[in-house]
């Protein structure tokens, strides 16, 4: 199978990077040390390609409320011009089809920013959807966009070396907010735990913007160590922490997930029947190795799963996410079976880092 | 960087070397660390462990992934290298001078069923295609 190549496949190889198959994209896993790459991210700043990434427009009268049915997190929270929601869009059974960032631009549009690996499902479902609630409404494939995300305490500033015009309308943007710039579409949002921007624009400019970027003294991440930046910020990850046969409240996205209301969604009903029984935690691991998906954890309610399990570069320490039987608590001692030995673990609150700091 | 002349290998990317007291040291090749990353730690067998050869008998840990590390011939454990506890990353910045164990190997000659330089370098070249 030929592999998927963004518009910045070459810049990547120029720029020395170790490209890797990530679902079917070539894509840089990263450019030296992983490690070095994290920590610039925490510390500094750095830029990450994520062009694989689709942008969904939806559009005509109605959009909200065809969302509001859509989506398990609701809407309505959203009314702040470019402001963003992060939610799950789930089956009727309440498995988890995608996790989501919308963003509300008008009433007559809203912006969604869906996985790659699940593109082209979601898309086909929201058409279905669409097609028998709100058969008015445009749902489009934004191919022609690229995005890179800027993360860092000093990813903004950076962006505005690069960019200036659009620092007026940007620097009031609060967290979870978008501005509609013309070409650029800014937003200030991420996937690492720390300030910066996720830019939308136009295919054939991005590599110019990345150049730019990068001349601006901001290094180029790799997927690795977006890994474990998600990890430690305590940021799901589809396809691992949850799938079509997870619940979201088995996923720690209960928070995003508005059973309160008297609104109807898709996968409401299934939720309210089948109350978790599982749910996610943080471990931390006490003994010397390294935890890793799919791992056995022993505790004294059942066993459960490591979901997501790698080595976090601020706590110097291995850390996972991990499904457990509910009655598991916070400070909990368990055990993680890591080839023939049950090694120990606790049982901790995550994120396990933000904003430049270990919370651990 | 350039695959030493002096030192035997094997095709699961093992660089093995004899020392002069009639014992080998182990570790992995520039080419294994680069494709692991950045290492996080190792797990060494136990001196006086006799082992086989191509037995599972150390394990390191890259931020991305683990990787089992082979006996290159049979013989016992009688050293392992205690200061890469501490440092993994040694390994990645000196992966033919951060040797992880050493073997008192059973039959000596069983070395020269391992790869010279040359012939690791192609091994290394076909698994690139």
């Amino acid at each position: 199978m030929t592999l998927k190549q963004t518009p910045l496949n070459a810049a990547h190889r120029a720029m020395g990077a170790k490209m890797v198959d990530f679902g079917g994209w070539d894509m840089p896993v990263n450019y030296g040390s992983q490690i070095d790459e994290h920590h610039k991210v925490r510390n500094d700043c750095g830029m990450f390609d994520v062009c694989h990434m689709r942008v969904v427009d939806i559009k005509g009268n109605g959009v909200r409320a065809f969302l509001r049915y859509l989506l398990a997190n609701n809407a309505d929270k959203i009314t702040l011009p470019g402001k963003a929601l992060y939610s799950a869009m789930l089956r009727p059974d309440g498995g988890v089809i995608d996790d989501l960032i919308i963003y509300f631009m008008t009433e007559q549009w809203f912006r969604v920013v869906v996985n790659a690996g699940t593109a082209d499902k979601d898309i086909a479902w929201m058409r279905e959807q669409a097609a028998t609630a709100s058969p008015q409404l445009s749902i489009t494939s934004r191919d022609d966009l690229a995005m890179v995300a800027i993360q860092g305490p000093n990813a903004r500033s950076k962006v505005w070396q690069v960019l200036p015009r659009t620092r007026t309308a940007t620097e009031g943007l609060q967290n979870f907010q978008a501005a509609d710039c013309g070409e650029y579409f800014i937003a200030r949002t991420g996937y690492t735990g720390e300030d910066g921007f996720e830019v939308m624009l136009p295919k054939e400019k991005v590599e110019a913007f990345w150049q730019a970027l990068n001349q601006a003294g901001i290094p180029p991440i790799g997927l690795g160590a977006r890994d474990t930046l998600r990890l430690e910020a305590g940021m799901n990850l589809y396809g691992q922490d949850m799938d079509e046969s997870i619940s979201p409240l088995e996923a720690g996205m209960a928070w995003t997930v508005d059973l309160k209301s008297e609104r109807d969604f898709i996968g409401k009903a299934a939720l309210l029947a089948n109350p978790p029984t599982r749910k996610l935690v943080g471990l931390v691991l006490l003994d010397r190795g390294v935890l890793r998906g799919h791992q056995k954890v022993v505790t004294a309610h059942g066993d459960g799963e490591i979901t997501s399990g790698s080595f976090s570069p601020t706590l110097e320490k291995s850390i996972a996410l991990a499904r457990v039987p509910n009655a598991v608590q916070i400070g909990d001692a368990v055990q993680v079976s890591i080839r023939d030995k049950l090694l120990a673990a606790q049982v901790v609150k995550y994120p396990f880092a933000r904003n430049g700091k270990g919370l651990i | 960087m350039s695959i030493p002349s002096n030192l035997k290998y094997t095709a699961s990317h093992e660089w093995v070397k004899a020392e002069a007291d009639g014992s080998i040291s182990i570790g992995i090749t520039q080419h294994a660390q680069e494709l692991l990353g950045d290492m996080v730690f190792v797990e060494s067998p136990a001196v006086g462990r006799k082992l086989t050869a191509g037995e599972e008998c150390a394990v390191v840990e890259s931020v991305k992934a683990a990787a089992d590390v082979y006996a290159p011939v049979a013989g016992t454990v009688i050293e392992v290298n205690g200061e890469l506890d501490a440092a993994p990353e040694k390994i990645n910045e000196d992966p033919y001078g951060a040797w992880m164990f050493k073997i008192r190997p059973d039959n000596t000659a069983d070395m020269d069923a391992l790869m010279d330089a040359a012939a690791y370098q192609a091994h290394v070249d076909s698994e690139a295609h």
